[in-house]
């Protein structure tokens, strides 16, 4: 569907994981500086040039299971480390979060002032860097460019392109059952009241003109709900105030993250067959990952000292039980190679991902990491 | 006014389209059949009246001989013509017909797509059936494809590429009194994603008889009844236009949120309305041609509760019953009259 999708769905993930990891670093109280070093580390790596020219090209979605794989390399970034089940966490309370924030925007258009709101929270994350206080200001200029000339139509077809990604995510999460916007069957409240959004008017006129274009009648009826006109249209510039609250980091430290793994609807089993048959990941999806993991810059793995894990659950023995109880229907796959049942395919993705955790390793070639990649796969 | 029936269940959820379900009745063997479309799978039930017996069938979207394409799926649509009955199913590869059941595909039509994607989407959208042997299907580009459809076979053609639209189709409506006299003069509405309305006559050279330029604002649904045009928009406003004249007849404050179905009950003139603020509303619309004039009054409402309505559309002609279909939602929601 939309080709314009995939910089917003990215960058408004990778802000979720942001106020998420922010949130874990400081519950655990890890030291200030390394906490530091970590977001500044994951987020100049998100915002690497290279790898957002690859993002904004005009291109599909990709599956679930490719998108899961770049957001491993990202939170790998740094010298922090997460254990599978806590990567499985961190990914679904990322993925609920945006779908929650999809759903709600009163318009399609909408969506962009989310994404202002994560990055906006960005900024203020890297406020004290300006080297990469620069490559954030560069990304705004780029989501205005691409994203404002856009016309309402355009924004829904994008939001509905985002929503079938979303589709069947039932996961629910405990923030979200605690501020009852979802409910306990994983679904997420719909209210009938509240603000109508700007440019649309409060349901329960019915005006009739005659040929001459003078009103005739006026009717009014009953709307079922309890609308209040609309507020104030927030800001599509690089500063302004956004209006609406999604998007902005609804974590503190005393607001802990948790998501319930049991009860998750079938459906979501079936839609996982529709999406894996027949091949998950095939080779055009492998060579655009490829490309586009071409563009991540990562940085030397820290060495043992310096490496430190974070843990997405309350304890160590917590996230061992969540690994082993994680239901068949929600496991991303791509990370488990046991779990891809494809054999070329987990061996090819095994050399992409191998490529990445050579530190320091030089291509005998001087041709960009790109190249490499599909030069390697050509040999397969 | 109307009251829930039993759920008919389908085997995935509905995707957030416009115009998302789809209703065949076919009276003689006492079944009617849904279709619900689910990513890159049309999904397909059909329901014998007596609420005993559901068979389902899935549809994907793909070229034909060619193992591993999918692309996903825009819209499919029942169009009813005098000697036949297709299923037609528009994505972003192409347009594919079916014979009305889904058991075998009597046409594909590909779209140009570009081998590297371009930053305007590709796909096909906006299906109707149109005088006796007509199916137009609209194109992301705003082209308008009609299809000449001989009484029964294969031999479907494309036979005229209307270009009016300079955005994407988004609906696409015939006139569907039945009325002899108003089908002489405009049988056809087509709207895109600025709004914008086309009128047209059909026939070998297809006439464009009027066209409302549209104020930005994306028209998801239409409906072309009578001689009225009855859109639906993305602000939540339904709007009445007369159809050759291009007169603004009536405009209703619906919905809270954007609108993704119309559907018109043709002998009643029962008008259904459902968008993503989670109700469906039951209207009634009176036309009278002789004067230009139109009166709407508005029945009943009907809230799925934490729900995106996809579509919604009356099961009979006279709209004593509907079916509702809602993102994320894996059932078929049907409500009759008490």
């Amino acid at each position: 569907m939309s080709s314009r999708t995939l910089p917003l769905l990215f960058i408004n993930l990778g802000g979720e994981m942001l106020y998420i990891l922010d949130q874990r670093l400081r519950a655990q109280n890890i030291p200030a500086d390394k906490a530091k070093k970590v977001m500044n580390d994951i987020i100049t790596t998100m915002f690497n040039k290279k790898f957002l020219e690859e993002l904004f090209k005009p291109q599909e979605l990709y599956s679930k299971k490719a998108l899961r794989t770049v957001f491993d390399r990202l939170a790998h970034a740094s010298i922090m480390r997460l254990n599978q089940a806590s990567m499985d966490k961190l990914y679904d309370l990322m993925t609920m979060a945006f779908k929650y924030q999809v759903l709600l925007c009163p318009r399609p258009k909408d969506i962009l002032l989310v994404s202002f709101n994560h990055m906006d929270a960005i900024k203020d994350f890297v406020k004290d860097t300006p080297s990469i206080l620069s490559q954030v200001d560069e990304t705004y200029q780029q989501l205005i460019e691409m994203y404002t000339p856009l016309s309402n139509g355009e924004f829904q077809l994008i939001r509905q392109t985002l929503l079938i990604f979303f589709q069947d995510m039932h996961i629910r999460v405990s923030i979200f059952l605690k501020d009852k916007v979802q409910n306990s069957n994983g679904r997420f409240g719909l209210p009938t009241s509240g603000p109508v959004p700007h440019g649309t008017q409060v349901p329960g006129l019915i005006r009739i003109f005659s040929c001459t274009g003078e009103e005739k009648t006026r009717l009014q009826f009953n709307n079922g709900g309890n609308y209040t006109s609309a507020i104030r249209e927030g800001s599509f510039e690089i500063f302004g105030d956004r209006v609406t609250k999604l998007g902005t980091n609804m974590y503190s430290v005393s607001r802990p993250v948790e998501t319930h793994m049991s009860g998750t609807s079938k459906s979501s089993a079936q839609h996982t067959k529709v999406n894996t048959a027949p091949n998950p990941l095939a080779k055009e999806e492998l060579n655009m990952l490829a490309r586009l993991m071409g563009g991540l810059e990562v940085q030397k793995a820290g060495s043992s000292d310096t490496a430190f894990r974070v843990n997405l659950f309350a304890t160590d023995e917590e996230e061992e039980e969540a690994l082993i109880t994680r239901p068949d229907e929600l496991s991303y796959g791509i990370i488990n190679i046991q779990a891809t049942k494809d054999q070329q395919v987990s061996a090819e993705l095994t050399k992409i991902m191998g490529e990445f955790t050579d530190s320091g390793h030089q291509s005998p070639s001087s041709s960009s990491k790109g190249d490499d990649l599909l030069a390697m796969m050509d040999d397969l | 006014m109307f009251h829930k029936e039993k759920s008919i269940q389908i085997k995935n959820s509905a995707s957030a389209l416009y115009n998302n379900l789809s209703v065949l009745r076919i009276a003689p063997r006492r079944l009617t059949y849904f279709t619900v479309v689910h990513a890159n799978v049309v999904n397909m039930v059909s329901a014998s009246w007596d609420g005993l017996n559901y068979s389902h069938r899935q549809l994907q979207s793909k070229e034909p001989n060619v193992a591993t394409s999918t692309s996903l799926i825009m819209q499919a649509a029942f169009c009813v013509l005098p000697s036949r009955e297709l299923l037609v199913v528009t994505s972003q590869k192409g347009i594919q017909m079916y014979e009305s059941d889904g058991s075998i595909m009597v046409y594909w039509h590909a779209l140009d797509t570009p081998e590297t994607p371009t930053a305007q989407a590709v796909f096909a959208r906006g299906i109707a059936a149109v005088s006796e042997n007509y199916v137009c299907v609209g194109v992301s580009s705003g082209a308008i494809l009609v299809f000449d459809v001989p009484s029964k076979g294969s031999n479907i053609t494309l036979s005229e590429v209307l270009e009016e639209h300079k955005e994407s189709i988004t609906d696409i409506a015939a006139e569907c009194s039945g009325s002899q006299v108003l089908l002489a003069v405009a049988n056809l509405v087509t709207v895109d994603d600025g709004g914008s309305l086309c009128v047209w006559k059909s026939g070998e050279e297809f006439q464009l008889l009027n066209k409302i330029a549209g104020l930005d604002i994306s028209c998801s649904s239409v409906k072309l009844w009578k001689g009225t045009v009855v859109a639906g928009y993305g602000s939540g406003q339904i709007r009445i236009y007369e159809a050759v004249t291009g007169i603004l007849q009536s405009e209703i404050n619906a919905h809270a949120r954007w609108i993704y179905s119309l559907d018109i009950a043709p002998f009643s003139g029962l008008l259904l309305s459902a968008a993503e603020d989670s109700f469906v509303r039951v209207w009634h619309l009176s036309v009278t041609p002789e004067t230009n004039s139109v009166e709407v009054a508005h029945l009943h409402n009907e809230c799925v509760t934490d729900t995106q309505i996809c579509g919604a559309k009356f099961c009979d002609g006279d709209g004593y019953a509907f079916a509702v279909t809602g993102y994320d939602l894996s059932e078929i929601i049907r409500y009759t009259q008490t």
